[in-house]
């Protein structure tokens, strides 16, 4: 009886544990970091390597096979943005979402802006050349002015505290500049982005944020690899 | 009669636009539909949605919140009273937000692209499209649990997601000639549609296929350079 008590209770303790598989580099994963961290919330971290993903990950994310997966009591969250929600419903403290419909509509509004809009053009800015190049620089251009103008008034997205918003564009306060130095194009200047570069400041170095950040000089070294593969003459479409 | 405090901007060919009609029907709540007109945009579309310009807008009193899905979630929100579009458990809240996400992301741009695909490129269009509703039985089977809808007894958020689109499903099965929804492949899926189209909620708002044939045809004619629209 006493030994099948203690198995039990083993048992619980695994079920209960939190698990993230991540990669060193993922901005995606980095919101789940950041999102447990500020809350507090134990939990262990799997770093994967894409190029040869563990069968944990294929098991726990058949779908897309990509990172964040957070595991919580044996059971996968997938997609950032769904896990980042999914840690605000079960963890209360530190919340990142506001508590007004209308408030956190827009806050998913932006968060998904980001996503699906100033990311992507942001990329094409980084892997296309000439006069594409400059295409792509307006484009890019006109979504971070859209971003710009939600800072008005405020220290962080979410106010004078770090929300869902500032988590999703986090990528803008490290990779921003990594992407500007590898390819040469200044994008966002104080003449007309002076709010998205202190929020930038705010962000990078606001507690918890700050302690998680992937080593600059390493990711210099990833997307010039990167930069080389998508602009060389012999790059596949 | 007095004017509601509940504005659907939209167009009733869309799916997207389906969504937030669905769910103000579950929630029992009044509003005015104010249609666009076929290829322009009237000056409250492009007040109310300045940085995407497009269908669905919800004008809650003078607030607009606009994105399908996040206008359900909104919905969902504000109306309590009425019956829950979301589950109450944050796990079961996750795994239909997750599988949402796909079908506008994925699943959607596999529909997108038979649709207007040739030759060899429609096949592997098809192949997507037909993963992709392998997935959808499987997710239906977890997520239902043997009732009715993915929501459970009621339809719920990804019923609402995924069911928007079963029209532009039956319009892509006649124009390419295949059958997707299928009794072998996805028995759950086949009955789950039946009951969705057949829902009090969904009924008003779902168009006929006869319909969204025409608009099909207007949409292919001018994908391939019909004469521009005059100013």
């Amino acid at each position: 009886m006493a030994s099948s008590a203690v198995v039990t209770a083993n048992q619980l303790i695994i079920m209960a544990e939190l698990k993230l598989f991540r990669t060193w580099s993922s901005r995606f994963s980095l919101r789940v970091v950041w999102a447990l961290d500020l809350k507090g919330i134990q939990y262990d971290t799997i770093f994967e390597d894409l190029s040869n993903k563990s069968s944990l990950l294929l098991q726990y994310n058949p779908v897309y096979k990509k990172v964040p997966v957070l595991v919580h009591n044996g059971k996968p969250l997938l997609e950032s943005l769904v896990i980042l929600e999914y840690i605000d419903e079960t963890w209360k403290q530190t919340p990142l979402l506001p508590e007004d419909p209308s408030e956190r509509a827009m806050a998913r509004f932006w968060a998904k802006f980001g996503d699906d809009k100033v990311l992507p053009s942001i990329w094409n800015v980084f892997i296309k050349q000439g006069k594409d190049q400059e295409e792509a620089i307006v484009t890019a251009q006109e979504n971070l002015g859209c971003v710009e103008r939600q800072l008005t008034g405020k220290k962080f997205f979410n106010g004078e505290t770090i929300g869902l918003v500032d988590l999703a564009f986090g990528w803008l306060a490290n990779l921003l500049s990594v992407f500007e130095e590898v390819c040469g194009v200044t994008l966002i200047d104080l003449e007309k982005f002076p709010l998205l570069l202190e929020w930038i400041q705010n962000f990078a170095d606001a507690p918890i944020i700050k302690e998680s950040w992937p080593p600059r000089d390493k990711l210099i070294t990833k997307y010039q690899a990167l930069h080389e593969v998508y602009t060389s003459k012999e790059a596949p479409k | 009669m007095a004017k509601n405090d509940v504005k659907v901007l939209g167009a009733w060919p869309s799916p997207y636009v389906m969504r937030p009609r669905i769910a103000l029907n579950i929630k029992s709540v009044n509003y005015d539909f104010l249609e666009e007109t076929f290829g322009s945009k009237s000056e409250l579309l492009l007040q109310s949605n300045p940085v995407h310009k497009k269908v669905p807008v919800l004008i809650h009193g003078d607030k607009p919140i606009c994105e399908s899905m996040i206008i359900v979630e909104y919905i969902d929100e504000v109306w309590t009273s009425g019956p829950s579009i979301l589950p109450s458990d944050p796990y079961d809240r996750a795994i239909q937000r997750f599988w949402a996400a796909y079908v506008d992301e994925k699943f959607f741009a596999a529909m997108k692209g038979l649709r207007s695909a040739q030759g060899e490129e429609r096949k592997a269009f098809l192949d997507q499209v037909t993963e992709g509703l392998a997935l959808l039985e499987e997710a239906f089977g977890k997520c239902s649990k043997g009732k009715a809808f993915f929501g459970g007894d009621r339809i719920g958020l990804l019923d609402i997601a995924f069911g928007s689109f079963l029209g532009w499903l039956k319009v892509t099965e006649k124009v390419n000639g295949v059958k997707l929804l299928d009794e072998a492949k996805t028995p759950g899926l086949v009955k789950w549609a039946e009951r969705f189209c057949a829902d009090a909620a969904v009924k008003s708002v779902m168009p006929e296929t006869e319909k969204l044939l025409e608009v099909s045809k207007v949409l292919a004619a001018k994908m391939k350079g019909a004469p521009p629209p005059k100013n």
